[in-house]
C-alpha cells in the first residue's frame, strides 16, 4: 500500500472494533483478534503496544460491576472550591483509593455552583456520607459548598460509542 | 449452581483476580498464563473463573479501555431539571438517542437527570444536547470534564 498512514490507521480501526467490546477468553486471545481479522498476530499485539504507549488504549483489565460486588451505593459528590485551588485539591482527591473518577467541570450560576466532582463508591449510604466526609476534611474550609448526589435509578447503561470503530462498522 | 443473584461467591482467587485485573493486563502471546502465574492459579483456571464471572456479571467488560477523546471522539456530561410528573416522558426522549451511553436519576438536586453524550466529534456534542433541549422543552447543562484528576479505578474487593 503506498500511503502508509491510511493503511495504519485501517489496521488500527480494524482492532478497535474488534476488541472495543472485550478479548477473548482464550490461550492466546490476541492471536484470536489476529485470526478473525485476518493480520498477523505479531501486528496486532504491535498495534496494541503502541495504542497502550500514546494512550488511545487507557489500559486493559476488567471493567468491574460495583453494584454486583456488594458497592450498592454511589455517591457523585460535587464541590464548589476556588480556581486556584482546584488542581491541589483534585490531586489530593483523586488520590484516595475510594474515589473512581474526579474531574473538573464549569459552573452554571447561579443554579450550580459545583466546579469539582469526586465519585465515591461504598457498600451502603452511610458509608458513601463518611467518605464525603473525609473529602470534606481535605477540603477544609477551602470548599465554600458541597453536595451529594445519589443514584435513585439507573435509567440507560450501554457501552459508550467509540468513534473510529463506529466509522468502521458503518463502511 | 445457583446463588442468590444479587451477591456473587468472591473467594479469595476470584478477589485476587478482579484486584489485579484493574490494568495492567499484557500484550503477549499467552497473557492469561502470565497474568495466572502471578495470581498462583493455572491458566484454566483464570479462563473458566473470568467466564463465570462475566455470567454472573461481576464484571461488565474485559478488555483494552480506549480513550474516546484520542480517537477523535467527544464525551460530555449532561444534567436536567426534570418535573417529577414528565420524568418518563423525558427520560424515553434522552435515551432514544443513541449517542447517550448512560443516563441516571439522581437525588437530592434540582438537577435529577443525568447522562453521558459521546458523539464523533466535538460539534455532535452541541447538536444532541441542543436536540434533546428542543424535543423536551427543558435546558441541558453541558458539564464537558476539564481536567481529570484520576481515572484507574482503585477497587479493593
Amino acid at each position: 500500500m503506498r500511503d502508509e498512514n491510511i493503511a495504519m490507521d485501517d489496521i488500527d480501526r480494524k482492532i478497535i472494533s474488534a476488541t472495543q467490546t472485550g478479548l477473548p477468553l482464550v490461550r492466546n486471545p490476541y492471536h484470536a483478534v489476529a485470526k478473525e481479522l485476518g493480520l498477523p498476530a505479531k501486528t496486532v499485539m504491535e498495534r496494541m503496544q503502541a495504542m497502550v504507549k500514546n494512550g488511545i488504549i487507557r489500559r486493559i483489565g476488567i471493567i468491574p460491576n460495583h453494584y454486583k460486588l456488594g458497592f450498592k451505593s454511589n455517591g457523585m459528590t460535587v464541590w464548589d472550591v476556588p480556581d486556584e485551588e482546584i488542581d491541589r485539591l483534585g490531586e489530593a482527591i483523586g488520590k484516595l483509593g475510594f474515589v473512581s473518577h474526579c474531574y473538573q467541570r464549569p459552573r452554571h450560576l447561579p443554579e450550580w455552583p459545583y466546579n469539582l466532582f469526586a465519585m465515591v463508591h461504598g457498600k451502603t449510604r452511610n458509608e458513601v456520607l463518611n467518605k464525603a466526609e473525609q473529602i470534606g476534611e481535605i477540603m477544609g474550609d477551602l470548599a465554600r459548598a458541597h453536595d451529594i448526589l445519589f443514584s435513585d435509578a439507573i435509567l440507560k447503561k450501554t457501552g459508550l460509542r467509540l468513534p473510529q470503530a463506529h466509522n468502521s462498522n458503518k463502511e | 449452581m445457583k446463588h442468590r443473584a444479587d451477591l456473587p461467591i468472591l473467594d479469595s482467587a476470584n478477589r485476587r483476580i478482579i484486584n489485579m485485573l484493574q490494568g495492567g493486563f499484557p500484550v503477549s502471546e499467552s497473557p492469561y498464563q502470565e497474568t495466572a502465574t502471578r495470581i498462583g492459579i493455572s491458566e484454566d483456571e483464570l479462563l473458566w473463573r473470568l467466564e463465570v464471572m462475566k455470567t454472573d456479571q461481576v464484571y461488565s467488560r474485559f478488555g483494552p479501555l480506549y480513550n474516546a477523546e484520542a480517537l477523535g471522539g467527544a464525551v460530555t456530561l449532561a444534567a436536567m431539571k426534570v418535573p417529577d410528573d414528565d420524568f418518563e416522558r423525558v427520560t424515553e426522549l434522552v435515551n432514544a438517542h443513541d449517542e447517550v451511553s448512560h443516563n441516571y436519576r439522581r437525588s437530592p438536586t434540582p438537577l435529577n437527570m443525568w447522562f453521558v453524550v459521546s458523539t464523533e466529534d466535538k460539534n455532535g456534542i452541541n447538536s444532541v444536547l441542543s436536540t434533546i433541549e428542543q424535543e423536551t422543552g427543558l435546558k441541558v447543562y453541558n458539564m464537558p470534564k476539564q481536567k481529570e484528576y484520576f481515572l484507574k479505578l482503585k477497587l479493593f474487593v
